[in-house]
C-alpha cells in the first residue's frame, strides 16, 4: 500500500513545520508534503497539518491574517468536505480565526508565554485523532504559547462537552483538573476540541514535540497515528 | 538639513564629539594624505571604536588560545566553529546587548537576541539554541524588578517567534550590576562543514546586495560614543538609540540566508549590525583583500531626506550584505521573492582595495579598506594591581565571625537568594522544546544536552561567568569561570570543545578596570590551554558603569562540549539508599564567595585558588563514572559550597527522597564544610549496587574524594550534626523565591 500523503502547510512564520514534517515521517503509512502558503491547490494531499509558530508575524493578533492566505482557503474547503485537519498551537489559532473550530484563544492569563512539560487527559476518544488512546488516559506534550487561553460562550463549552467534542484537558500530574495545573486560563482546563464530525482537531499542546522518549514523552505518536488513518 | 549635515565642518570640537584623540586624527589625516570630510570622521568613529575595532583589547585577545584539532573557525568571523564528528560542525558565539538593555530592556534583549542569531545563519548554520547569561542589581529594588522582567520577555518573545530554543543560560543578582544590567546571549548553530559560509567579499566585479529590512535612523548612536547634539539638533523629531527588534523579518531572512547559501549564488554574507552598512563592508572587503563601491542612493530606506551619513552608520535590524556571483541574480531574487523579502543590488566588489561610497554617483568617501579595519588604534599598557584589591582581600571576617552564622539558616537564606534560587520564572518563558532535539533543557542539570539529529551524539552548552570572583581576584576570576563551565558540561558527560567568551568591563581608560580585564584575559587563557578549550569567537563589552561605579569586571564563558554515545548521559535516577559521594577534596574557603555576600552582606577575601590539573583530572573522573552507569546525578559544587549543592541534588529526586550528608569528622566549625566553593569539586549520586565499584575506581585515581552521604526515603534533607529540614520546605523557598517577588501586583505595566 502507497503511503498517504499528508500536507505540513508552511507559512513564512511557522517554525515547528520541521518538526511536524519529521512527526509525520516518523509515523508509519503517512508520507508528509510541504504545501507553501502561497500555493492554491492541495497537492492530492489526504490529511492537512497546521504547524505552530507566527504565521504572519502574528502581531495583530494570532492566526488572524493566515486565515486569509490562498492557502487557507484551500485548507477550510478540504477541512468542510470531511478532511482531516489537525491544529497545533498556532494551527488551532488559525482554525479557530477560519471558524473551523468554534471559541478563541486569547493571551494566557498570566501575560506570559509559557513552556513546560504538560500533563493532559484524554477525554474523548471519539475523534479519529485520539481513537488510540484510551478514555482518561493521561499524556505529556510540551506546551509553548503566549495566547492559549480558550475562550467561548458557556452554551458553546456546553455543546462540546455534550457532544464529546473537548477532547484534550490541563490536568495536574495526577490527573486532575485544578486552577493551579491550568496554564493559561483556559475555559474548563480545554487543551483541545475537535469539529462536529471529529476530523478537524486543534489543540495548543505540542504532539509533534513528543515523539520520542529521548525528548521525555512518545505520546504524541498517537495523534500522528490517528491523522495518518483517518486520512488512509 | 541635508546640505548643511554633509557639509558640517570637522573641527577639533567635532573630532571630540566624535570620541576621537588629537592623535587618532592625526593619524587619519596621514593615512587619508588629506583631512576626512564629515562623512568619513563618522565612519573612521565607527570603525576605530572599541566596539567595532577593539583597541583597548585586541592586544590581549591574542594571547587567548585559539587552535586546535577541532577548530573548524577560529575568531576573526561571524561566529566560531567546531567539529562535532559526523561531518557536522557546531557554530557559535556569545556577545552582549547591556547598554540597550539598561536603556530599553525589552527592545534592547531582543535586538541582542537578533544580532547573536544573524552571526550564526550568515555562516549557513541553522540555529539550534540560545542561552542567554543575564545580571541585574537586587530583585527587591523595583527598577530592577522592571529590566529584569522586560529582559526576559525581549529575549523570549525574539527567540519564541525565530522556533529557536533557549535551552539554558543563567541569571545572577548583585548590585554592581544595579544600574548596567548585563544581557549576553549566546547562538549555537549546527551545519554541515561543506555549507560553512565565510563573511568575504571575494571576486572583483560581484555584485553587492542587501537583503532583508529597510533602513531608517535607529540605533546610528548604537556603536558609537557620538555625542546625541551632533546629530539631533537638525532632526524633526529624535529617535531612540535603541534598535527595534522585527522577529519575524528575522525569521523570513533565516531561512532566506540558509537557502541562499545552499543556492550557490552568494560569494559571502554579512550580518549588518553594530555599526551597520559601515562595518560588514568593509569588514567583508578586508577579509577577501578587495575594495568595495556602494552606493548609499540604491540602499531601501525606511524615511525619506536620510544623509549618507545616516545611511552608513544606521543599525536597524534584519539586513544582510550579500555578495553575490554575477550569473546569478535571478536565482538570488526567487529567493528574496519567495520570502518576501527586499533584495536591492548596491554597489560591486572592485580591485582597489578602496572603501568608496557614493551618493547618486557622486563620491563621498574614499578610504583604504585597511585604513578603516587593519589601522585601528591599539592601546596596551602595563597598570599595578589596584589598591582595592588589598582592601577586599583584608576585609576577611575572622573564624569567630564566621562560627557565629547559624548554618541553618544560612541554607535557607541561600536558597532563597534569587542568585541560587530557581529559574523558573525566567526560562519557563522561553520555548525549550521546540525543534525537537532538547535531551536536557533549562533546569534539568549543570548544562544543556542537546540530541544532533541523525546521530548518535550530543552536544553539551553551558554558560558561566563570577563577577564577584573576578572583582576580588580578576586572574582567578577568568579561570573560575572556564572550569565552572568545563565541570557543567562535564556533569551531563560531555567533553569540553570550545568556548566562546564574552568580557563585560567597565572603562578600559580607567587603570583598576584595564587590570581586571588583561588579568582576568590571561586566567582565561590559561583555563582554556589546560582543558584544551579554545577560544573560537567573542565580544568585548567595557564601559558598564552607572553613576554608581564600575559593575563587577564579569568575563562570561559560553562552552560547547560534545558527547559522543547520547546513551552515555546521567539517567537522573535514585532510590533510597543510594550512596552520595562527593570527588575533590572537602570545603574550606569562604572567601568571595556566596555565604559571605548573602548572609553577611560582604564583598570580601580571595577567590578560590584555582588547580587547573586537578580541575581537569576530576572532570575525566566524573565523565567516566557517569559513561559506565556508575553515577546516576551528577552535579558540580559551586555557589554556596556543598550544602547548596547537596539540596540541588535532593531537589532533582523523585518526590519523597532525602538526602542525608555526613561532614567531615574534626572540624570545629561546619562552615567550610558546608560553604566552601573550593574548585574542582563534584557531588554524585551513586547506585548501591555499584559503590564498591566507585570505591575501587575513585581509591585508583588517587583523587580525594569520600562518601559525603547517602539518599534517603524520610524526604528530609541533613545536613550532619548541624540538624535536617523538610525537602518539600527548603524546595518551596528555593522555587518561589523569584515568582515570589515578580508576582507583585504593582510592578505590572
Amino acid at each position: 500500500m502507497s503511503p498517504v500523503p499528508i500536507g505540513v502547510v508552511r507559512f513564512p512564520g511557522t517554525n515547528c513545520d520541521q518538526d511536524v514534517f519529521d512527526a509525520v515521517a516518523a509515523t508509519a503509512g503517512a508520507q508528509p508534503v510541504w504545501l507553501w502558503h502561497k500555493e492554491t491547490g492541495l497537492r492530492g494531499v489526504r490529511g492537512i497539518v497546521l504547524a505552530g509558530g507566527f504565521s504572519y508575524g502574528d502581531y495583530l493578533r494570532a492566526g488572524a491574517i493566515a486565515r486569509f492566505s490562498p492557502i487557507m482557503e484551500r485548507v477550510i474547503a478540504f477541512a468542510k468536505s470531511g478532511g482531516p485537519v489537525l491544529g497545533i498551537c498556532n494551527g488551532f489559532q488559525i482554525l479557530a480565526e477560519a471558524g473551523l473550530l468554534p471559541g478563541a484563544l486569547m493571551r494566557n492569563d498570566r501575560l506570559t508565554f509559557v513552556c513546560r512539560d504538560q500533563p493532559l487527559r484524554v477525554d474523548s476518544v471519539r475523534s479519529p485523532f485520539t481513537a488510540s488512546f484510551r478514555p482518561g488516559e493521561i499524556v505529556r506534550f510540551p506546551i509553548a504559547h503566549g495566547e492559549g487561553n480558550y475562550v467561548a460562550d458557556d452554551e458553546t463549552l456546553d455543546r462540546l462537552e455534550t457532544a464529546g467534542r473537548v477532547v484534550f484537558r490541563y490536568v495536574d500530574e495526577d490527573g486532575r483538573v485544578t486552577a493551579a495545573a491550568n496554564p493559561n486560563g483556559s475555559a474548563r482546563s480545554i487543551a483541545g476540541i475537535a469539529s462536529e464530525n471529529g476530523m478537524v482537531l486543534g489543540l495548543m499542546p505540542h504532539p509533534d514535540r513528543a515523539m520520542s522518549l529521548l525528548v521525555g514523552s512518545e505520546d504524541g505518536r498517537g495523534v500522528f497515528r490517528g491523522l495518518m488513518e483517518a486520512a488512509a | 538639513m541635508t546640505v548643511a549635515m554633509r557639509d558640517t565642518p570637522v573641527t577639533p570640537d567635532v573630532v571630540a564629539a566624535h570620541g576621537l584623540r588629537p592623535d587618532e586624527y592625526d593619524r587619519i589625516v596621514e593615512l587619508l594624505g588629506r583631512e576626512p570630510n564629515f562623512t568619513e570622521l563618522g565612519v573612521f568613529s565607527l570603525m576605530w571604536s572599541e566596539h567595532c575595532g577593539y583597541k583597548y583589547s585586541r592586544a590581549w585577545l591574542s594571547e587567548l588560545p585559539s587552535r586546535g584539532p577541532q577548530v573548524v573557525q577560529g575568531p576573526g568571523e561571524n561566529a566560531g566553529a567546531v567539529d562535532v564528528g559526523d561531518g557536522l560542525a557546531v557554530v557559535f558565539k556569545m556577545e552582549s546587548h547591556n547598554h540597550p538593555s539598561a536603556v530599553e530592556p525589552y527592545q534592547g534583549a531582543a535586538t541582542g537576541v537578533g544580532g547573536i542569531l544573524r552571526d550564526v545563519f550568515t555562516m549557513g548554520a541553522r540555529p539550534i539554541a540560545m542561552l542567554d547569561s543575564l545580571r541585574f542589581g537586587n530583585l527587591d529594588d523595583p527598577h530592577v524588578r522592571y529590566l529584569f522582567r522586560h529582559v526576559v520577555r525581549g529575549v523570549g518573545d525574539y527567540g519564541n517567534c525565530v522556533g529557536v530554543p533557549t535551552v539554558g543560560g543563567e541569571v545572577v543578582f548583585d548590585d554592581s550590576y544595579a544600574g548596567n544590567p548585563l544581557v549576553n546571549a549566546m547562538c549555537v548553530g549546527l551545519l554541515r562543514h561543506e555549507d560553512l559560509m565565510r563573511a568575504t567579499a571575494a571576486g572583483p566585479g560581484n555584485p553587492v546586495y542587501v537583503l532583508g529590512a529597510s533602513t531608517g535612523r535607529d540605533g546610528i548612536h548604537g556603536a558609537s560614543k557620538l555625542a546625541s547634539t551632533e546629530l539631533s539638533e537638525d532632526s524633526a523629531e529624535s529617535r531612540p538609540t535603541v534598535q527595534i527588534g522585527d522577529p519575524f523579518t528575522e525569521k523570513l531572512l533565516l531561512e532566506a540566508t540558509l537557502e541562499l547559501i545552499a543556492s550557490g549564488a552568494a560569494v559571502g554574507v554579512q550580518d549588518m549590525g553594530a555599526a551597520g552598512l559601515t562595518s560588514s563592508s568593509s569588514e567583508m572587503a578586508a577579509r577577501g583583500r578587495t575594495g568595495i563601491e556602494i552606493d548609499v542612493a540604491r540602499v531601501p530606506r525606511r524615511e525619506p531626506g536620510m544623509t549618507p551619513y545616516e545611511v552608513l552608520l544606521s543599525e536597524s535590524q534584519e539586513r544582510m550584505l550579500v555578495v553575490a556571483r554575477p550569473d546569478q541574480e535571478t536565482a538570488l531574487m526567487a529567493i528574496a521573492e519567495k520570502w518576501d523579502l527586499p533584495c536591492t543590488r548596491v554597489g560591486v566588489v572592485t580591485p582597489d582595495q578602496e572603501w568608496r561610497i557614493l551618493e547618486d554617483g557622486d563620491e563621498v568617501c574614499r578610504i583604504p579598506v585597511a585604513a578603516l579595519v587593519d589601522e585601528v588604534p591599539r592601546y596596551a599598557r602595563e597598570v599595578d594591581a589596584p589598591q582595592y584589591l588589598a582592601e577586599v582581600h583584608a576585609r576577611m571576617p575572622g573564624p569567630a565571625a564566621v562560627a557565629a552564622i547559624d548554618p541553618l539558616a544560612a541554607i535557607e537564606t541561600l536558597l532563597s537568594a534569587p542568585t541560587i534560587a530557581c529559574k523558573r520564572w525566567v526560562w519557563e518563558q522561553y520555548d525549550h522544546t521546540v525543534q525537537t532535539h532538547t535531551m536536557l533543557g533549562p533546569g534539568r542539570a549543570d548544562a544543556a544536552l542537546l540530541l544532533l539529529p541523525g546521530t548518535r551524539s550530543a552536544i553539551a552548552l553551558a554558560t558561566d561567568g563570577n563577577g564577584r570572583y573576578t572583582y576580588c581576584d580578576p586572574r582567578r576570576g577568568g579561570a573560575l569561570a572556564v572550569v565552572e563551565a568545563a565541570r557543567n558540561v562535564s556533569c551531563v558527560g560531555a567533553r569540553p570543545l570550545a568556548v566562546t567568551d564574552c568580557l563585560n568591563f567597565g572603562n578600559p581608560e580607567k587603570d583598576a578596570v584595564y587590570f581586571q580585564f588583561v588579568e582576568a584575559v590571561r586566567g582565561i587563557a590559561e583555563a582554556c590551554r589546560a582543558l584544551d578549550a579554545p577560544v573560537v569567537s567573542g565580544n568585548v563589552s567595557f564601559y558598564n558603569e552607572s553613576p554608581a561605579g564600575a559593575i563587577h569586571p564579569t568575563p562570561t564563558i559560553g562552552m560547547v562540549g560534545l558527547l559522543e554515545d547520547r546513551d552515555e548521559r546521567p539517567r537522573g535516577e535514585a532510590a533510597g539508599g543510594d550512596a552520595v559521594v562527593l570527588v575533590g577534596a572537602n570545603g574550606s574557603h569562604l572567601g568571595a564567595g556566596c555565604l559571605l555576600s548573602e548572609v553577611l552582606g560582604l564583598v570580601a577575601g580571595r577567590a578560590p585558588d584555582v588547580d587547573l590539573e586537578a580541575e581537569r583530572r576530576h572532570a575525566e573522573i566524573v565523565r567516566s563514572l557517569i559513561r559506565e552507569g556508575l553515577a546516576s546525578v551528577a552535579h558540580d559544587i559551586g555557589d554556596g559550597g556543598l550544602a547548596v549543592a547537596a539540596a540541588e541534588v535532593c531537589f532533582g529526586l523523585p518526590s519523597g527522597l532525602g538526602i542525608a550528608l555526613d561532614l567531615p569528622a574534626g572540624d570545629d566549625s561546619p562552615h567550610g564544610a558546608l560553604f566552601g566553593e573550593d574548585g574542582a569539586r563534584y557531588l554524585l549520586v551513586v547506585p548501591a549496587v555499584s559503590l564498591v565499584e566507585v570505591r575501587e575506581r575513585l581509591a585508583a585515581t588517587g583523587a580525594p574524594w569520600r562518601q559525603a552521604g547517602r539518599v534517603t526515603d524520610d524526604g528530609r534533607i541533613g545536613f550532619g550534626a548541624v540538624g535536617s529540614r523538610e525537602r518539600n520546605e527548603l524546595q518551596r523557598l528555593w522555587e518561589e523565591a523569584i515568582e515570589t517577588r515578580m508576582e507583585n501586583l504593582e510592578d505590572q505595566r
